[in-house]
C-alpha cells in the first residue's frame, strides 16, 4: 500500500468548477500532445489569443466575501467596479472611469470626483491624511483639465481618538485647501465605538470648472505619442512601507503629496490642444496607468526603464522588498500622454514648475500588440508590465 | 546601486551573448534547466531570454516554495487559523495560494486572523505582544529559510515562549532534482543550480549530478549577468567534454556551505519519512519536520489536522510544469481557468511561479515584440 492510499483524499470543488466553465477554450486552443512537433511560435500564439479572449470577457467577481485584494488597485478592483459598481450605476458619465466625471450643468462644464482615505499612519514623514485627502481630491480634478474649485470632507471617527490629532490633520487640510485655492464648503462627521474604526477616515469629494475645451481621456491615445512622468516615482508608498516600522529599514525619505493643479495648468498652457491624457499616478503607480491607457486606447505602450526616474533609496527599498518601483503609489507625481510634436515643450513646461522639475519621457505609444504595456529593461530584454494582482501594501492612501 | 548594476549591465550582457553564440554547435539544442524560483524570477523581469540563442532553451524547475506546498496543506494551515485564540503568520507569498476550501486572504476574510510577516522573528514578536493568544508561523522554503525558522524556535525556547510554535513545510531540493533526473520524459543538458539554497548546504551535495547521472551543474547568482555566464558555463564545460560542479556564486556560495546554519536546523529539524510535492505526488525524505525535542514548538503536535489530501484537477499541469516537462503555456488551463487572480495552480501564484512568472512578464511572442521595440526606439 502506498502513502497515497492511506490518506483520505478530498477534490476541490471550485477548482473543478473554474476548470468546466472554461473548457470550451481550452478545447478550442490545442493539446499539447497532439500537437507535439508543430511550429512552436504558431502554437504559441494560439495560446496567446485564447489568453488574450479570456482576459477581454466581462469582468466577474467570484469571491463570496471582500478581500483586501478588492481594495489594491489592481485587477481585482477592477473588477469589484465593472461587475458591480459599474454594473448597477451604468450611465455615459460614469463608464469611461476617468479620475473626475465630466457634468454639463447649463453651459458650464464641471469636472467632479470623489475618493476616500485610510492610510495608516495617519502621520508619516512629509504629510499626514489631511493634506493627503485634500492633495488627492484636486490632482483627480487638476488632471481631468478642471480647475479646483470647492470641496466637501466626510470624517469617520473612531471612539477614543484624540481631539490633538484631529486637530493636527483639519489644520493640514485647511492649509493644503488654501494651497490649491480649493475652499471646504460642506462636510459630514461620523463617530463609530471603539475598534470599529480604526482612528480616523476621511472622504473627499470636489467639483472643478472646464474651461479648456479640451478633449482629455486615456483612450485618445495614439500610436507615436510619448509618455511623460513629472517626477521621481514611488516616494509616498515606499515612505508609507518604512514609516510602519515592520521591515526595520530606515531612509531619508518623505511623501511627494503636493497639489498639481499648477503643473497641471502651466502644462496646459504651453502645449494645452497636443494634450491626449493625465493620470495622477496614486495607488496602483504608474504601471496601472500605462495599463489604462493600453487597454482603453487600444494600443501598446513601451516603457525604457532606465529612463524612469527613481530614487535610489525607493529603489533600494523595492530591491529588499522584491517589488517593482513601477507599482509604487505616488501622491503628486503626474503621467502624460503628448503628441510627439509637442513633447519637448511638455517637458519643458513640467520642469518650469518645482513639482514637475524632475521630468522626463520615459516611453512611446506604439500600434503593437494592442493592450499590453511592455518594458525595455535596463538589461536589454523585454517584459510586460501587468496589472498588479494581490496587494504588496494594503492601505496607502 | 552597487551590488546590482554591475550585475545587469547590457553592454557586458552583449558581449556574453555573443560568447554564449559562438560556442552553440550547429545544429545541436540545448536545454538547461534553472532549478530555484528565483532565477525563472530573474529571466522573465530583465527579459534574459533575449540573449539567448534559439538553440538554448530554459527549462523551469521545481524550486519555488510556495509553488510545490499542495492544497491539504494549505487546508490544515487554515484548520490551524481557525482554531480560537490562535493569530496565523506567513510569508506574503502564502497569502494568496489556494487550497482545497480556497487561500489565506478568504480565511482571512472570513475572520480568522491571518497576518503576513517579513521573517520568523517577526511572528515571534506577535507571540510576545499577544500572551493571550497562540502565534503559529506557516513556515516554508528550501534550505534557504529552514534555518531562520530553527534559529527562531531556538530563541523561543531560550525565552521560555510558550505561545509559539510553527507549521512545519519546509522541503530539502535534492531530493526534487533527484526525482527530476529520474524522470522518464525529460531530456536535460545540464543545471543552473539553486543559488541561495547554496549559501546553506554549498556545493557539495551537488555532486552525484555531474558523477551518477552526467549532467553538470554551476550554481549561479540571482542578478541576470550570473544566469547568463552560468549558462556560458554549462556550455564550455559541454563544449570541453567536462561534466563538473562548478560555482559561479562564489561571491556567496562557500563550497561546504554554511555550518552554522545547518547546525541549527540539524538542532532542530529532522527528514519526515516523506512529503506531498504539489504536482510531483509523494517523495521520500524530502521534506522536514520538528524533532521530538522541540515537541513544544510544532504546531502539528500541539493541534489535530485534517491531514486530507486534496487531488489537483486532472486538467491542472503543475507537475508537468514544476518538472519542466511542459512550458507554462502548454498547460491546458493556463490563462484561461488558471489565472494570476484566479489561480489553480500555485506555479500561477508565487512570482517565482514559472506560470505567474511567463504570465505576468512575457505573455507575447519575442519575435514580434522585437520587432515592435525596435521601431518604438528608432520612432
Amino acid at each position: 500500500m502506498t502513502h497515497q492510499d492511506t490518506t483520505q483524499q478530498h477534490r476541490a470543488d471550485w477548482a473543478e468548477a473554474a476548470v468546466a466553465e472554461h473548457a470550451d477554450e481550452n478545447a478550442a486552443g490545442y493539446s499539447a500532445h497532439s500537437a507535439a512537433g508543430t511550429e512552436h511560435a504558431s502554437r504559441e500564439q494560439l495560446v496567446l489569443e485564447r489568453i488574450d479572449r479570456a482576459r477581454r470577457a466581462r469582468p466577474r467577481v467570484r469571491e463570496k466575501l471582500i478581500t483586501l485584494a478588492h481594495g489594491a488597485g489592481g485587477k481585482a478592483t477592477q473588477s469589484l467596479i465593472e461587475a458591480i459598481f459599474l454594473d448597477a450605476f451604468r450611465n455615459p458619465l460614469l463608464e469611461p472611469l476617468e479620475d473626475a466625471a465630466t457634468v454639463t450643468a447649463g453651459d458650464v462644464q464641471l469636472a467632479f470626483t470623489t475618493d476616500s482615505y485610510v492610510v495608516s499612519p495617519l502621520f508619516f514623514p512629509g504629510g499626514n491624511i489631511g493634506d493627503l485627502a485634500v492633495n488627492g481630491t484636486v490632482n483627480d480634478l487638476a488632471v481631468s483639465g478642471a480647475r479646483p474649485a470647492h470641496l466637501s470632507a466626510g470624517f469617520i471617527l473612531e471612539e477614543g481618538f484624540p481631539v490633538d490629532d484631529l486637530r493636527r490633520i483639519v489644520a493640514s487640510m485647511a492649509a493644503a485647501a488654501t494651497a490649491a485655492g480649493v475652499s471646504i464648503v460642506t462636510g459630514d462627521t461620523k463617530v463609530v465605538q471603539r475598534g470599529k474604526g480604526d482612528g480616523c477616515y476621511i472622504n473627499t469629494a470636489g467639483v472643478g470648472l472646464i474651461t479648456g475645451g479640451l478633449n482629455l481621456g486615456v483612450a485618445t491615445a495614439r500610436p507615436g505619442d510619448v509618455v511623460i512622468v513629472s517626477g521621481p516615482v514611488g516616494d509616498h508608498g515606499i515612505t508609507i512601507m518604512l514609516e510602519r516600522g515592520e521591515l526595520d529599514l530606515e531612509a531619508d525619505l518623505v511623501s511627494d503629496t503636493a497639489p498639481v493643479h499648477e503643473l497641471v495648468q502651466g502644462l496646459l498652457d504651453a502645449v494645452g490642444p497636443e494634450v491626449r491624457a493625465m493620470r495622477d499616478a496614486t495607488r496602483g503607480g504608474v504601471a496601472t496607468i500605462l495599463n489604462e491607457v493600453a487597454t482603453a486606447a487600444g494600443v501598446a505602450v513601451v516603457v525604457e526603464e532606465e529612463a524612469v526616474p527613481v530614487r535610489p533609496e525607493v529603489r533600494g527599498a523595492c530591491e529588499l522588498l522584491g517589488i517593482d518601483p513601477l507599482y509604487v503609489a505616488c501622491e503628486g507625481r503626474i503621467v502624460v500622454i503628448v503628441d510627439p510634436g509637442a513633447a519637448d515643450a511638455a517637458v519643458a513646461a513640467l520642469r518650469a514648475h518645482p513639482l514637475g522639475a524632475g521630468a522626463t519621457m520615459v516611453g512611446r505609444v506604439a500600434e503593437d500588440p494592442p493592450g499590453l504595456v511592455l518594458l525595455k529593461t535596463g538589461f536589454g530584454g523585454t517584459r510586460i508590465i501587468d496589472l498588479l494582482v494581490g496587494d504588496p501594501l494594503p492601505r496607502i492612501c | 546601486m552597487r551590488f546590482v548594476d554591475e550585475y545587469r549591465d547590457a553592454e557586458k550582457a552583449r558581449m556574453l551573448a555573443a560568447k554564449i553564440a559562438a560556442l552553440c554547435e550547429p545544429g545541436r539544442h540545448y536545454k538547461f534547466m534553472e532549478v530555484c524560483g528565483g532565477h525563472t524570477h530573474t529571466i522573465y523581469k530583465h527579459g534574459l531570454e533575449d540573449y539567448l540563442p534559439e538553440s538554448v532553451s530554459l527549462v523551469h524547475g521545481p524550486g519555488c516554495p510556495v509553488c510545490v506546498i499542495p492544497m491539504g496543506r494549505v487546508d490544515d494551515a487554515i484548520a490551524l487559523a481557525e482554531q480560537p485564540d490562535v493569530i496565523m503568520t506567513s510569508f506574503g507569498d502564502m497569502m494568496r495560494v489556494p487550497g482545497g476550501r480556497g487561500s489565506f486572504f478568504d480565511s482571512s476574510a472570513a475572520g480568522t486572523d491571518i497576518r503576513m510577516v517579513y521573517s520568523p522573528l517577526d511572528a515571534l514578536k506577535i507571540a510576545r505582544q499577544n500572551p493571550d493568544k497562540h502565534v503559529i508561523f506557516m513556515a516554508i522554503g528550501f534550505e534557504t529559510t529552514a534555518p531562520s525558522t530553527a534559529m527562531t524556535v531556538l530563541r523561543a525556547a531560550a525565552e521560555g515562549i510558550e505561545n509559539f510554535s510553527i507549521f512545519c513545510n519546509h522541503v530539502t531540493i535534492i531530493p526534487a532534482i533527484k526525482a527530476i533526473l529520474d524522470s522518464p520524459d525529460l531530456r536535460l543538458d545540464g543545471f543552473i543550480g539553486p543559488g541561495h539554497v547554496s549559501t546553506v548546504i554549498g556545493c557539495r551535495p551537488y555532486e552525484f549530478i555531474a558523477s551518477e547521472y552526467g549532467k553538470p551543474l554551476v550554481t549561479a547568482g540571482f542578478e541576470p549577468l550570473d544566469i547568463l555566464q552560468s549558462v556560458y558555463m554549462l556550455l564550455q564545460q559541454l563544449d570541453e567534454g567536462r561534466c563538473d560542479v562548478e560555482n559561479q556564486y562564489s561571491r556567496v556560495v562557500p563550497w561546504d556551505g554554511n555550518t552554522v546554519a545547518l547546525r541549527a536546523v540539524g538542532e532542530v529539524m529532522e527528514l519526515r519519512p516523506y512529503f506531498e510535492w504539489r504536482g510531483l505526488g509523494f517523495i521520500s525524505h524530502s521534506a522536514l519536520q520538528v524533532k521530538e525535542k522541540y515537541a513544544a514548538f510544532d504546531a502539528e503536535r500541539q493541534f489535530t489536522l485534517p491531514g486530507v489530501r486534496v487531488a489537483d484537477p486532472k486538467a491542472c499541469q503543475c507537475g508537468e510544469v514544476l518538472k519542466g516537462v511542459l512550458k507554462p503555456w502548454e498547460c491546458k488551463v493556463f490563462g484561461t481557468a488558471c489565472t494570476p487572480e484566479t489561480p489553480i495552480g500555485t506555479c500561477m501564484v508565487s512570482s517565482e511561479g514559472a506560470c505567474a512568472a511567463y504570465y505576468n512578464f512575457g505573455r507575447f511572442t519575442r519575435q514580434r515584440v522585437r520587432e515592435v521595440t525596435i521601431e518604438a526606439s528608432r520612432a
